[in-house]
């Protein structure tokens, strides 16, 4: 008997591409605003972006439907955590829940490919780079989605961080200052634009300093 | 391409038109063969779900001073390289690492909630977890799961009352004692460098400089291994990492560039 391949699947792709780069006292967190299906675009306007805690931002593509439930998941459990602490949670902190989440669900995964974006509790940068099921590493830099493989090797080119495994430790931090980082992101998705269907529209772009949150959009080709 | 089967066909009448008084006697010897004509395709998925080419190089082994462990930092997603600077070696608790290879957030959330269950053994038991325990768990837990598609190959080093202790332990619920293990995609030229160099009788330094070699060999030939060879002792104050190093920097470190004699130099052409 060969195999019955269901003709329903609970999932599907929106597509789109996050990024994120970690300064020395500033995190930049990008996506675009572009939601498809297949081969058709459901809207130019979607924001990928979710303010998780006054120094944690979580930008998300896959499965949109995942990281919607996801972001509420994480809301709820950062309610909770403010009731009982009666303070915010750090971003190592919700970096760590979210793992948890998404291996909570190991069996039936959330479809959404996830980079966490924030302050430590120094107030350097901070980027966690995740896979569906919950694996995640500190990085200095990462990007996820339908684009990101035209986008990593572009990163590793401009920042590359020496390795945080290296011994005598290095800082993983770029030295870029925040106006430069927000243009190497702004170049990075006119780049991947061009060359990824499911990317384009608009560009979301996040920053988190010492001074708050800060928040400002790009065009993008259309087409 | 139509495969001769004949060997496989029984020599004995089928069911019912044989003797029905003792059908089994008059039987021969045969393979039960899958009700299908294609034999490559049956049950392909299952037999891709139990090769797990656990994309990875890790290695630990007992010696004189304690336990010496070693992994690569690369993590592949198919053909592309998602990461090379994953950490592999995991630090259960101050004496006590596990290593990484397989599914990475498998490893990563079992070894977690492994060092959760040495801590409450401490709190409960007011002495830490012996290393022959703490595998226990992880491999009860894993053997709970088998069947699931959980992908773990790890082992668990540690110093306890009894000495140096380390155990393979995966996620099939296999769980050996042993004092050299390499696993993943990588281990075969790991354990290449490793056997022919292994002495029990080593300082902590050629042991560390020999499990420095083996996942630089590994990561050279296997092209899922690579990134930062990491190197820790565990001993009997814990475990203490000894170095980390760029295994592209190791190449040239190991096999410096001679500077050849040049032979024709090629001369500057005046612009045309």
């Amino acid at each position: 008997m060969t195999k019955q391949h269901p003709a329903w699947s609970p999932y599907d792709n929106n597509g789109g591409t996050c990024v994120a780069i970690a300064g020395a006292d500033y995190c930049v967190i990008a996506a675009d605003t572009r939601m498809s299906t297949g081969y058709s675009i459901l809207t130019r306007d979607y924001s990928k972006i979710c303010k998780l805690a006054d120094k944690c931002v979580m930008a998300s593509s896959g499965f949109q439907a995942d990281v919607k439930a996801l972001q509420k998941l994480l809301a709820a459990r950062h309610l909770i955590y403010q009731h009982q602490h009666n303070k915010q949670m750090s971003c190592p902190g919700m970096a760590q829940l979210l793992s948890n989440t998404l291996y909570y669900k190991r069996f039936f995964p959330y479809y959404s490919f996830n980079v966490l974006g924030g302050l430590d509790n120094e107030g350097k940068g901070c980027v966690y780079t995740y896979d569906a099921v919950g694996s995640y590493e500190r990085v200095g830099y990462s990007s996820q989605g339908s684009g990101s493989t035209l986008i990593m090797p572009f990163l590793d080119n401009q920042l590359k961080s020496p390795s945080p495994l290296l011994l005598p430790a290095q800082d993983a931090v770029t030295p870029l200052s925040e106006a430069e980082a927000v243009d190497l992101v702004k170049t990075c998705f006119a780049s991947a634009t061009e060359r990824d269907i499911y990317t384009g529209d608009k560009l979301e772009i996040v920053v988190l300093n010492k001074g708050g949150i800060h928040r400002e959009y790009m065009e993008l080709r259309k087409d | 391409m139509k495969l001769d089967t004949s060997g496989l066909e029984s020599t004995s009448p089928f069911f019912g038109s044989g003797d029905e008084l003792c059908p089994e006697l008059s039987a021969a010897p045969s393979f039960s063969l899958p009700l299908s004509t294609d034999f490559d395709e049956f049950q392909k998925d299952t037999k891709a779900t139990l090769k797990h080419a656990k994309g990875t190089t890790t290695l630990a082994f007992i010696f004189k001073e304690g336990v010496m462990v070693a992994a690569d930092s690369r993590a592949s997603m198919g053909g592309y390289i998602s990461s090379q600077s994953v950490k592999k070696i995991i630090e259960i608790n101050p004496y006590m690492l596990g290593t990484m290879a397989g599914g990475a957030a498998d490893c990563q959330f079992w070894h977690r909630n492994l060092g959760i269950k040495c801590r409450l053994h401490e709190l409960a038991n007011k002495r830490r977890i012996s290393v022959t325990g703490a595998s226990k768990l992880l491999a009860n837990i894993l053997y709970s799961y088998r069947g699931m598609g959980l992908s773990v190959g790890t082992m668990i080093a540690g110093w306890d009352e009894t000495g140096p202790g380390l155990y393979y332990v995966d996620s099939e619920g296999g769980r050996l004692k042993g004092t050299r293990f390499s696993v993943g995609s990588g281990s075969p030229y790991a354990y290449g460098v490793l056997d022919s160099g292994y002495k029990f009788d080593m300082s902590i330094e050629e042991a560390a400089e020999l499990a420095r070699r083996a996942i630089y060999h590994a990561t050279f030939r296997d092209a899922a291994s690579g990134g930062v060879a990491s190197v820790y002792y565990v001993g009997p104050n814990g475990w203490k990492k000894l170095s980390g190093d760029d295994v592209g920097e190791l190449h040239y470190h190991y096999y410096p560039v001679t500077p050849s004699t040049v032979e024709q130099e090629m001369a500057e052409v005046a612009g045309a």
